[in-house]
């Protein structure tokens, strides 16, 4: 078994877990980022509301209320530093009955407490003219200026390349296993093909968090995985909602909310449904009717036709503290947690990074600034925004432009060769899909998958029966026609 | 940025596509381009390898590719050019066509004439909403269909097919035939979205069984897809509790229906019928944008290719007569769908058109019914009515009406529908 | 001794199921058909039913992996699992014609198996002697 050496191990490349990569990135330490999944961004990460929300949402006092407002304070910069798309669309919660109205003056208050800036409560008019498609029911809003949208696995992605780019060990495909602890101190991280000695260990195991804190013998919280489902609406609708619009919260949700997305689709969801298993996304039919019945009544003319997909994502709920649980484990003070980060964990996702380091160095972790740190990360040089003579531009220099691959969402070929070829290895059809959109448009990917299986084989070096969809054991393909065995059987009934 | 220019533009080399442009270049347009993103013309049709093509138009049952052949060598032969590996990105209203490829890179075409050729694409998991999980192994029938016969690549072994459309049944019988076990066909509706023919030749010749009033209502497996759990439903679709069952398999096919391109359309700012999801045309399948046409399965989905092919002859006349200046005059009548038919195509008859030739009309019923008759009405009389023995939602009906059978005014409202024979109109 | 039938009629939309009675390879009777059609089909399918099977082969050297083909005319139903066999162990070599046979005598019925379309070789791919 091969021995690696780190000041640092961060346990899970979701969107905490590589933000804390990404910062810790920025000093003198050798840092190992492990994740079980054989690629970046993969569990609640990869399907949630994709909001950065204002704050007026969390209880004041909480890590939710303090991280939130930091959060999407720095998020206009992390996504400029990252070539990461950000919206700053603002945010509306929309009552739409006249009994509703003071639950908005209650956000508000709440929200002045958090330090949310700007936030007010408007009218019917004001509201409609904001939002034409809206329930011409609703009597006002709460408009909160300083929320947006955000590409939420590009922003993982992006944190774990721009870590990688400053010298973070990336490992994928490597499930922790075991962790040693001597004399109250974490000393090593174990995962099947390697064993890490390390200084401290960063637990941003999102629904595993629970599990990998007991490795420590930490056992006062659980993760309780909360369900929530949604539908995904073809671009064409993207203009019925300029940004996020929810109804009047309930005790355990922010409630189903109907939302552009950065990629101009139009999204509704989640419900909210408290589950044991961690590991079933299965969307529902109550659940999924729910939803849209909800969605209705914000906006009635909903095209429930276009409906391009549906999914269904966890939010990691810590139990019994219902907020993030950050700092080291009782008894174990360089193991730092970074866990149960649910809503508003997305906004949070910098501001929990910053928490964590604070934590680190109060834990006796020096932290010496590298000089040659970069924060600026390229992104994948996109063709469908582009003007027509910037797009002709890129053609004249890489001709893989002038190729289409998935034409519902305009991917080149360029793109998706580029992907293949990042600093943070994507070697599934899904991670090809998130980071070019390839297969996320209205056909989902019924006309460019083999195109793009044809593309993956050839740069990775893989026969098209060996690509998957997500790793493990989800092949596309069951190996080649005529293969002899099988069809000796073949019409033996005709 | 490359500038050229020419009288046609047909924009799809499927069999609607190369129809339209080689009946453009007969009809004596000097200048016919057609632009086509695949690397060889054909469409779909090079993936439809199965026999069952043509039987209308040349009383023989060809290949798909044998049918597109027929079509790719007429188009040579009268002089279609050929842009192919070319991604239309923009149709601007004033016929300005901006299209990509690797050899040029940003290619502006201007038209006198487009024909809109696009096809269609298939209806997804997320369009019919089957809960569950999200594993690999689910494919819409097309797609399954492209690596089974073009790529030479297994999407599966173990299979069950959700929706009994054609290209479903079809790849029943095509996984069969390589070895692979097929459980069966679950279909919604009471009756059977696909032609006769293929529920004997591709489900009754191999043993697959056909389960009407049945859908698949879960998903399970988190890499590969593991089974499905099917249900029958009531009249209302909805599924019956108790009438579960798990099916193991390793793929799932969809075959669920199919929806018209029209992303191009839709931004040229083309008027789309909500109803067939395709632009609202004349009889000379033109849109509502002078200049643009178009045909086959872009403006509403067939199910023979033989109707494609009759619809866009109509589409490369119609241009052709554009652009050498032999437009009939643009007097129309509304055609709409009556009782018991869901749409009609064409929108528009030029009444000019009416009297000098066949018009065709095509329609779609709402029902599967037996011993009735298509009527056209205008007000409270009928003008001419056909009789039908059966009618099927699946099978396309069309209806011709000899030059000068019927007289009409502009503006004048013709509606299609269905009547029971006996029954008094 | 009689056997009874019982078919789908493919002549035309209408799908009739035609219930026959057969006796000493005759119809002795014919029920549920609407047209003379319908019973001219059930001698067709009860005494010689015949398919015209479609299929792919591997090619080397091609544009693409595989080429359709189709057997020129119908063969015997009861031969498919044996044409398919033989369909299944072929290669040949791209460049391949339009209507090049690829088998000449399918399954031992008389009838070629041949290309439904041209298919051209690859650029620079492997060239053939």
């Amino acid at each position: 078994m091969e021995r690696l050496k780190a000041d640092v191990v961060v346990i899970g490349a979701g969107v905490t877990g590589t933000a804390v990569a990404r910062e810790l990135a920025r000093y003198q330490l050798k840092v190992f980022l492990v994740e079980k999944h054989p690629d970046v961004a993969c569990g609640c990460t990869k399907a949630n509301t994709a909001i950065v929300h204002a704050g007026y949402d969390a209880t004041p006092g909480t890590w939710k209320a303090k991280l939130n407002v930091r959060g999407a304070a720095v998020y206009p910069q992390v996504c400029r530093e990252l070539e990461v798309e950000f919206k700053p669309t603002g945010s509306l919660v929309v009552a739409l009955a006249e009994d509703q109205v003071p639950h908005l003056y209650e956000l508000l208050n709440r929200g002045y407490v958090n330090g949310v800036p700007d936030l007010k409560v408007i009218g019917r008019d004001e509201l409609l003219a904001k939002e034409p498609y809206v329930n011409p029911k609703a009597v006002a809003a709460l408009w909160a200026p300083t929320a947006g949208l955000v590409n939420p696995w590009g922003l993982a992605i992006a944190q774990a390349e721009n870590a990688a780019e400053n010298g973070v060990e990336v490992l994928l495909g490597a499930p922790v296993v075991g962790i040693d602890v001597t004399d109250g101190l974490v000393t090593a991280v174990q995962t099947p093909d390697v064993i890490i000695e390390t200084r401290y260990v960063v637990n941003a195991g999102g629904r595993y968090s629970d599990e990998i804190a007991r490795m420590v013998g930490q056992d006062d919280f659980r993760i309780v995985p909360r369900k929530g489902e949604y539908y995904v609406f073809d671009k064409r609708f993207g203009y019925m909602a300029n940004c996020p619009l929810f109804p009047v919260p309930t005790a355990i949700s922010k409630g189903i909310l109907v939302t552009p997305s950065v990629d101009k689709n139009l999204l509704i969801g989640p419900n909210a449904q408290d589950q044991e298993d961690k590991e079933d996304l299965d969307t529902t039919a109550e659940g999924l009717q729910e939803v849209l019945s909800e969605a209705l009544t914000m906006m009635p003319d909903l095209p429930v036709k276009d409906a391009i997909t549906n999914f269904a994502g966890l939010r990691a709920v810590a139990r019994p503290s219902n907020d993030f649980v950050l700092g080291p484990a009782p008894g174990v003070p360089n193991f730092i947690n970074a866990a149960g980060i649910q809503s508003p964990g997305l906004t949070s996702a910098p501001a929990v990074a910053e928490v964590v380091r604070d934590y680190l160095q109060m834990a006796g972790l020096e932290l010496k600034g590298k000089k040659k740190f970069n924060p600026f990360r390229k992104g994948i040089v996109t063709f469908r925004d582009k003007s027509h003579e910037e797009q002709a531009r890129l053609i004249q220099e890489d001709p893989r432009y002038g190729q289409i691959v998935c034409r519902c969402e305009t991917v080149t070929e360029a793109e998706i060769v580029q992907a293949l070829n990042r600093p943070i290895p994507c070697t599934t059809i899904d991670g090809v899909k998130r980071r070019t959109r390839a297969g996320m448009g209205r056909c989902q990917a019924g006309f460019c998958t083999p195109r793009v299986v044809e593309i993956m084989a050839r740069e990775l070096g893989l026969s098209w029966d060996e690509i998957t969809k997500k790793g493990g054991a989800s092949r596309l393909l069951l190996g080649q026609t005529k293969c002899s065995a099988a069809v000796k059987g073949a019409g033996k009934d005709a | 940025m490359r500038s050229i220019k020419y009288d046609v533009v047909v924009i799809g080399a499927g069999p609607a596509g190369l129809a339209a442009a080689s009946r453009a270049k007969a009809m004596g347009v000097k200048r016919v381009l057609l632009v086509d993103r695949d690397r060889e013309p054909g469409g779909i049709l090079q993936q439809c390898i199965h026999n069952g093509f043509g039987l209308h138009l040349f009383k023989e049952e060809l290949t798909g590719p044998e049918y597109a052949y027929k079509f790719i060598e007429e188009s040579y032969a009268s002089g279609v050019e050929f842009l192919m590996n070319t991604m239309v990105l923009t149709i601007q209203p004033d016929r300005q066509i901006y299209a990509i490829n690797r050899k040029v890179g940003m290619l502006k075409i201007e038209a006198q004439a487009i024909v809109l050729a696009m096809g269609c694409r298939e209806r997804n998991r997320g369009a019919v909403t089957i809960p569950g999980s999200r594993p690999s192994g689910i494919f819409t029938a097309g797609t399954a269909q492209r690596f089974v016969n073009m790529e030479g690549y297994m999407p599966g072994r173990h299979v069950v097919i959700l929706g009994s459309g054609d290209i479903g049944l079809i790849m029943a019988r095509r996984f069969t035939w390589e070895g692979a076990k097929v459980e069966g066909v679950f279909e919604i509706m009471p009756y059977s979205n696909g032609l006769n023919r293929n529920i004997v030749q591709c489900l009754k010749d191999n043993n697959i069984p056909l389960h009407l009033s049945h859908t698949v209502t879960k998903v399970h497996g988190n890499e590969r897809i593991e089974a499905v759990t099917v249900s029958q439903v009531d009249e209302h679709f909805t599924p019956l509790s108790g009438s579960e069952q798990v099916i193991p398999c390793d793929t799932l096919l969809l075959s669920v229906g199919l929806i018209p391109e029209n992303e191009l359309s839709r931004d040229a700012g083309i008027h789309i019928d909500p109803v067939i999801g395709g632009p609202v045309v004349t009889d000379e399948m033109e849109t509502t944008l002078a200049g643009v046409f178009a045909c086959g399965n872009v403006v509403h989905v067939h199910d023979l290719v033989d109707n494609v092919t009759r619809e866009s002859w109509l589409a490369g006349e119609g241009a052709a007569r554009l652009v050498l200046g032999q437009q009939p005059t643009r007097d129309l009548v509304t055609t709409k769908a009556g009782s018991g038919v869901r749409y009609v195509v064409p929108h528009k008859i030029h009444v000019e058109n009416l009297a000098t030739r066949t018009t065709t009309l095509y329609l779609r019923v709402l029902q599967p019914e037996e011993n009735v008759r298509v009527e056209l009405v205008s007000g409270t009389k009928s003008l001419f009515s056909v009789h039908q023995r059966v009618v099927r939602p699946a099978e396309m009906v069309s209806i011709n009406v000899p030059p000068k059978r019927i007289t009409a005014t502009a503006g004048e409202e013709l509606m299609v529908r269905l009547v029971r024979e006996g029954d008094k109109a | 001794m009689s056997t009874i039938y019982e078919l789908t009629c493919i002549a035309c939309p209408m799908g009739c199921q035609i219930k026959t009675k057969v006796q000493q390879d005759k119809i002795i009777s014919i029920k549920g058909n609407s047209c003379k059609r319908g019973e001219l089909y059930a001698q067709d399918e009860i005494f010689r039913p015949m398919r015209v099977i479609t299929s792919t082969v591997r090619v080397q050297g091609g544009v693409l992996p595989v080429v359709p083909v189709r057997t020129a005319e119908p063969i015997p139903k009861d031969k498919i699992g044996v044409a398919l066999q033989e369909i299944a162990c072929i290669t040949v070599t791209a460049p391949v014609k339009f209507h090049q046979v690829i088998v000449p005598n399918i399954a031992d019925t008389g009838v070629s198996v041949v290309a439904s379309r041209p298919l051209a070789a690859k650029e620079g791919g492997e060239k053939t002697a």
